[in-house]
């Protein structure tokens, strides 16, 4: 295969948010998240947790709930209005102001009835239409802020989490019928309220609270008494989550702990069922803010940004993907664009771009040496967006002489010169129907631009493919007309790729099987036909993070390179390709061999793991690789301290 | 080590009016190391070959001239330069034969010392101190030259360096009794001056030398007390010292206290051989007598005597040093004498450690007394002259009651052993260290002598004492060892081995033979060291008593050790090594054994002596070996920290070497086969034990390769192959 020498970039410092709500749509099976800076991404849990939507954030928008009705996605946050979310076209659809005050939670009913709780101790019932949401009416005021509710499963009552106290409230009369006091923090301050960070109302009356004194509370809704207390930590208890069969109750902690409740016998011979604590989960380094039980998993996320989706392992029979423990750190979309040609990067971040020069090393080395620098990369352009709306998506023309950029609201093209004195000039009066766009992309002589708008879709070369719901159109660009559709598959295309020579269309799906279609012949490729056939390496398919970016070889047409966050391959269609028995990740098992031994060793797949936290990966045209890296560790360092904790022996 | 190695002559002396004086003005090097150029006292420069011991050329001055200063070979011009009447510089070459016809050149004051060093042109200084470089002054021989000293001040020494393509030339004056040292440096030119201290005597210094290490100037000077100090020059200090201004005190360090015998050194001379050594010539041997007449190699770090070499006739305290070789002058001849300073490890170690030491004050402006930096716990200076002052007042004291050493050495000679021991003990107990460390060999060897003369003779306090004021060695008085052997006092044996770091191979091998065959009765009522009985009585108790820590059983550490298949026979072979539970000699025994077992040795100088050992003695003190592995493959070795005992690898080394030596005999012997056997055991253990560590060494270096700590910046182009 030969030597690279690779551009090691690090300096992409993309830092995400901090994960602030979560909800899960059991029906549809996706999990919509909000960030701290506003933006909601979707998850489907069908497709391997495949990150399907990503809708950008909003500057002084923060999310405090969201939830799902029916197919419909909603929010609500300290900027006091409801937000529903156009999911088709990736932007919110509409927000509605309730006028009260900043909104602490947004929960729904099955019957499709919205209730929020505000600051100024209101619980207000919407009504969710067709074409929106419509204000019903207000429960009792209560004195003080309403930070949690929880709908009781037939409809009748809610349970809303105040300060140092719980009301239930009676929903047909508007009536608080129950008032449940929470003890403040044993050791802490006394004179410091308690919050009672969230309420769970479960269909036998039982009520789960949890607080910021590191109590989880077990009350009889009934009664109004307390059950049983469990004090999980000295710092805050910030969410909770029941699973469907009430049979188990989550709550998350500022240490980073997922507590798991259950309700059974606590012993043997016993038949009275209660609530114990029975597991203790730690994957994060940071306050769990919202936390989710899916049935077979429990999905978390907080302050340490990574998203954690934790299997139950009891609820597995065998091993499959979805019994094994899985991180999300990295978007499943490209941040960083690239000049193939004048061999600049693009760094997208929400609030700005970057314009880098890669350095240039005239040295030669061997495999490992590390060249000495002629010249270092150098920051171009720091360029700050417009408006309030966060970045969505951005492209680099591979000349580097054309630069595009959209938010939700607005398509922005410029002209750039990097030569001697760099200047930027905005092109104006682009086409009103250009408002915004999901993908950019520039053709590979620069000549046009596309631009995604109304769909989710990708646009590639002289033609020109969306996707929806999983679904590939190729279009013909001369003609400006449907060319053909890509026979569906039930998994969705995380990346994709036409070939500049042989105008075959590369797809890597969520699940990691990778299609060749020829546009020409509108039909998969032999070399497709028989990687289906005999099947991809389980080794392949095992992998837990999807491809992202699809690119080829322009000296090489046998070439297809590829890479997700912990990977990159250079497949090589002229090598045959590995069966379940070959030895899969064979780069140090090749390099032990003498050359004569080689190439009977020789697959398709050319992985290389030495560069690990990959956002971008792109071959430039001298042949040389550019990987920009954005290392966890780097991220981690950049979060704020986390609470602390006692340790042994501190 | 230093050596002194046999010495030839290179060439008579002519016999001078007084006595006293040598015939020889001055010796310097030509050119290279073999070639030397002799000025005697009156007319004559002769060139030699040391090593054919052959003249090669003689230049005289006419009959009523006279040379005025020693002759110097200009390296760079392959030049001779003389001086004669004073005032008459005279160049020639090798190859003109008469010194007349050479050129001559008049200057317009008298001349000191005309100085050449290697890799620079001459210098030349002038009585009034002035200084001027040999080619500038022959250009224009009648310049006129400014007089740096006031008429009284007499130049007595001096000498040139060069140090970093600087000239500089110093040299020491006498006014008023007062001494000094002064640095002129040229081009460009500085003066320093310094005052020498003043010795308790007031007398003047007997000798100055001056050498140069790593581009220091030290100075070396001796005064008729047997004191030689050493000051370091700073040679790149900035403040000169101003006329009017009083001059500096040079610090010094005291190197050494020779013992000077009756009365004052007369003429001695000092040279520095290396860092560590110091070559002296016209004082006493320590160990030999009042005369004056040797030659001595002095170790400055340890101020021991090094080597020492009478030379016959008189010494006229001159001593010159070059490239490996000392020229001395004495009686009617010159005698080259070679010699060698081995650098020990350990000298070599606290040389190093001196010379950082030394490096730090160089900063400081012109010379800053490190003397107190260094050495605060033994002041030089007012302090020390406090210090000597009281313990000259005590002796005072103390003298009406107590003999000095020279009455108590005449009193060994011939005394009863009681008063003896008395005095002796007397002595030491009351004396300071700086006069102990001297006398005490003296001492040592006058009542080992004694002692091997009289058998009647032995006083085994005073010498106990003697080795416990730690100022003794074995080098100093080798036979007393053997002698306290052969009166069979183990307690002196046991000192002398704790306390001498260079007890000779067969020495020991002597010692270890006496021990092993000695009867355990004799030695138990012996009164030993009781640090090192303790240790071997917890050995023993740690046997005795059973019960091991942790629930730990020795035989069950032996099954571990050995290879499974081995186990069936080891079980067979518990009773034997149960039985070794008992130390297989008496207690007393054990710790000489012990002490032995410590001493220093190299292995190729033991295994021949070690021969000497009947088998009895072998199997005896193989077992003895065996045991104390055995008692420290248990618990007992980490149970008495801070007692002095054998280390585990001392034992083994012992046991690898007896095995050596014996090996044969050992096969032979039917009554060794048990115990051959289990050695065998014991080594198969440690083998896989040290296999086991390298193996663990070495995955620890792997995992060390694997995870090389590099720094990835921010950016980085980095070569990858794929295949």
């Amino acid at each position: 295969m030969g030597e690279f020498k690779v551009h090691r970039v690090r300096f992409f410092e993309y830092m995400p948010t901090a994960i602030r709500a979560m909800s899960f749509n059991a029906h549809t099976e996706r999990l919509a998240l909000a960030r701290v800076d506003g933006s909601v991404e979707v998850f489907n849990f069908a497709d391997r947790y495949f990150q399907e939507k990503v809708i950008p954030g909003k500057d002084a928008h923060s999310i405090e709930a969201l939830c799902w009705v029916g197919g419909r996605l909603f929010s609500a946050g300290l900027h006091g209005e409801i937000t529903e979310y156009d999911l088709e076209n990736l932007r919110p659809k509409y927000s509605l102001e309730a006028y009260g005050g900043p909104i602490w939670t947004i929960i729904s009913n099955p019957q499709g009835t919205h209730v929020i709780g505000c600051e100024d101790g209101t619980v207000k019932l919407f009504e969710v239409l067709a074409e929106g949401v419509q204000f019903e009416r207000n429960l009792d005021r209560q004195k003080g802020r309403i930070i949690s509710l929880s709908w009781h499963p037939s409809g009748t009552r809610i349970a809303a989490g105040m300060m140092d106290m719980i009301r239930v409230f009676d929903v047909l009369t508007g009536h608080a019928i129950q008032r449940l006091l929470v003890d403040r923090s044993v050791g802490g301050c006394k004179s410091r309220e308690t919050v009672v960070w969230t309420v769970v109302f479960l269909s036998d009356h039982t009520i789960f609270s949890s607080d910021s004194a590191g109590k989880v509370q077990v009350w009889d809704g009934h009664t109004g008494t307390l059950v049983k207390t469990h004090q999980l930590t000295k710092w805050d208890v910030l969410a909770l989550s029941v699973s469907k069969d009430e049979s188990s109750v989550v709550a998350g902690t500022s240490e980073g702990t997922v507590v798991q409740f259950q309700f059974i016998a606590p012993n043997l011979q016993q038949q009275e069922k209660e609530w114990v604590r029975t597991r203790t989960f730690k994957n994060h380094t940071h306050d769990v803010r919202a936390l989710v039980e899916i049935g077979t998993a429990i999905v978390s996320g907080g302050m340490d940004t990574q998203l954690v989706v934790r299997p139950l392992l009891e609820k597995f029979e065998e091993k499959c993907f979805a019994s094994g423990l899985r991180r999300i750190h990295f978007p499943h979309r490209n941040l960083v664009s690239c000049a193939q040609k004048a061999r600049l990067l693009l760094l997208q971040f929400p609030g700005q771009l970057e314009l880098w020069r890669l350095g240039e090393s005239d040295g030669h080395g061997k495999p490992g040496d590390i060249l000495p620098l002629k010249t270092k990369p150098e920051k171009l352009l720091y360029l700050k967006r417009k408006g309030k709306d966060h970045i969505c998506c951005s492209a680099l023309s591979s000349c580097g002489g054309w630069l595009a950029y959209s938010t939700v609201s607005s398509v922005r093209l410029y002209r750039l010169q990097t030569d001697n004195n760099i200047s930027i000039t905005k092109v104006p009066k682009l086409p009103k129907v250009l408002r915004s766009a999901h993908q950019l992309c520039f053709s590979s002589e620069s000549s046009y631009l596309f631009a995604a708008s109304s769909q989710s879709s990708v646009l590639f070369g002289c033609s020109c493919l969306g996707e929806n719901d999983c679904e590939v159109h190729v279009y013909n660009l001369q003609k400006l007309e449907l060319h053909c559709m890509v026979p569906m598959y039930s998994s969705c295309p995380s990346a994709m790729g036409i070939h500049p020579t042989t105008n075959n269309l590369t797809m890597v799906h969520a699940d990691q099987q990778i299609f060749e279609f020829s546009i020409a012949e509108k039909q998969y490729t032999v070399w497709s036909r028989k990687l289906q056939m005999q099947g991809l390496h389980n080794l392949w398919l095992n992998r837990d993070t999807p491809v992202t970016h699809v690119t080829f070889n322009p000296k090489n047409p046998d070439q297809i390179l590829l890479h997700d966050m912990y990977m990159f391959c250079i497949i090589d269609q002229s090598l045959p390709l590995p069966d379940q028995k070959t030895q899969f990740y064979n780069q140090m098992t090749l390099r032990s061999l003498s050359e004569q031994e080689r190439p009977s060793h020789l697959h398709a797949f050319k992985v290389c793991k030495s560069f690990q936290d990959l956002m971008c990966m792109r071959l430039l045209d001298d042949q040389s690789l550019v990987v920009v890296e954005r290392p966890l560790m780097a991220i981690n360092s950049q979060l704020p301290a986390p609470v602390r904790q006692k340790k042994f022996a501190t | 080590m230093a050596t002194l190695y046999e010495g030839f002559t290179l060439c008579g002396l002519l016999q001078t009016q007084n006595v006293s004086d040598s015939a020889i003005q001055g010796i310097e090097l030509d050119g290279d190391s073999d070639h030397v150029v002799v000025t005697d006292t009156t007319r004559s420069v002769t060139l030699y070959k040391v090593s054919d011991q052959k003249p090669l050329g003689n230049w005289t001055v006419k009959q009523g001239q006279s040379l005025t200063c020693p002759a110097v070979y200009n390296n760079q011009t392959k030049e001779y330069v003389v001086v004669s009447d004073k005032r008459v510089i005279r160049v020639w070459r090798n190859e003109d034969l008469n010194l007349d016809k050479a050129f001559k050149a008049t200057v317009s004051a008298d001349v000191w010392r005309v100085h050449s060093a290697l890799e620079g042109e001459p210098v030349v200084l002038f009585n009034r101190g002035a200084v001027r470089l040999l080619d500038a002054l022959l250009s224009a021989p009648q310049q006129t030259i400014e007089n740096v000293l006031s008429e009284e001040e007499i130049i007595r020494w001096s000498t040139n360096f060069v140090v970093e393509k600087q000239h500089f030339v110093l040299f020491t004056t006498e006014q008023k009794k007062m001494h000094f040292l002064y640095v002129q440096r040229l081009n460009p030119n500085t003066l320093h001056k310094y005052r020498l201290e003043r010795e308790d005597s007031g007398a003047p210094p007997l000798s100055v030398s001056a050498s140069l290490w790593d581009k220091r100037i030290n100075l070396l000077y001796m005064y008729p007390n047997g004191c030689v100090y050493q000051s370091a020059v700073a040679v790149w200090g900035q403040a000169a010292a101003l006329e009017d201004e009083e001059a500096p005190a040079l610090p010094r360090t005291l190197l050494l206290r020779l013992p000077v015998g009756e009365g004052e050194l007369g003429a001695a001379s000092a040279v520095a051989l290396d860092e560590a050594h110091v070559a002296v010539v016209g004082v006493p041997h320590p160990s030999a007598g009042t005369g004056k007449d040797f030659l001595c190699v002095w170790n400055t770090n340890f101020q021991t005597l090094q080597a020492g070499k009478e030379m016959a006739g008189r010494i006229y305290g001159q001593v010159w040093c070059y490239s490996g070789k000392l020229l001395v002058p004495h009686g009617k001849a010159l005698s080259v004498i070679p010699y060698d300073c081995q650098k020990s490890s350990l000298a070599s170690a606290l040389g190093k450690l001196w010379k950082c030491g030394k490096e730090e004050p160089r900063s400081s402006v012109a010379v800053p007394s490190w003397n107190s930096l260094l050495y605060e716990e033994q002041p030089q200076g007012p302090a020390r002259a406090v210090e000597t002052r009281r313990s000259k007042l005590s002796r005072k004291s103390q003298s009406v009651l107590a003999l000095t050493v020279d009455q108590v050495l005449e009193l060994i000679k011939t005394g009863p052993v009681e008063e003896v021991q008395r005095e002796v003990e007397a002595l030491v107990s009351r004396g300071d260290a700086q006069d102990l460390q001297t006398s005490v060999g003296q001492l040592a060897c006058q009542l080992v002598g004694r002692s091997q003369a009289e058998s009647a003779f032995y006083t085994p306090g005073a010498l106990a004492q003697l080795v416990h004021t730690q100022y003794l060695c074995h080098s100093v008085c080798p036979d007393l060892l053997l002698l306290a052997l052969e009166h069979k006092d183990y307690f002196l044996c046991q000192l002398c081995l704790q306390l001498f770091p260079d007890i000779p191979e067969v020495v020991t091998c002597a010692c270890l033979r006496a021990f092993i065959s000695v009867l355990d009765g004799d030695v138990e009522m012996v009164s030993l060291e009781p640090d090192s009985v303790s240790f071997m009585e917890g050995l023993v108790a740690a046997g005795a008593r059973g019960g091991q820590q942790n629930g730990f059983s020795p035989a069950l550490y032996d099954e571990d050790s050995c290879d499974a298949h081995h186990q069936p026979r080891l079980h067979q072979d518990k009773t034997p090594a149960v039985q070794l539970e008992a130390c297989p000699v008496g207690l007393h025994k054990a710790v000489l054994l012990n002490e032995v077992l410590q001493t220093p040795y190299s292995d190729s100088l033991l295994l021949p002596h070690l021969k000497d050992l009947n088998s009895q003695q072998v199997i005896l003190f193989l077992q003895y070996l065996q045991f104390l592995y055995l008692k420290y493959s248990q618990d007992a070795y980490t149970q008495m920290p801070g007692l002095r005992s054998p280390t585990m690898t001392q034992i083994i080394d012992w046991v690898c070497l007896v095995l050596d030596a014996h090996f044969m005999v050992l096969v032979m012997a039917p009554d060794a086969k048990g115990l051959l056997k289990n050695l065998h055991f014991f080594v198969k253990s440690q083998v896989r034990l040290f296999s086991e560590l390298g193996k663990i060494e070495d995955s620890f270096k792997e995992l060390h390769r694997m995870k090389p700590s590099k720094d990835i910046g921010q950016y980085s182009i980095e070569v990858i192959e794929l295949f």
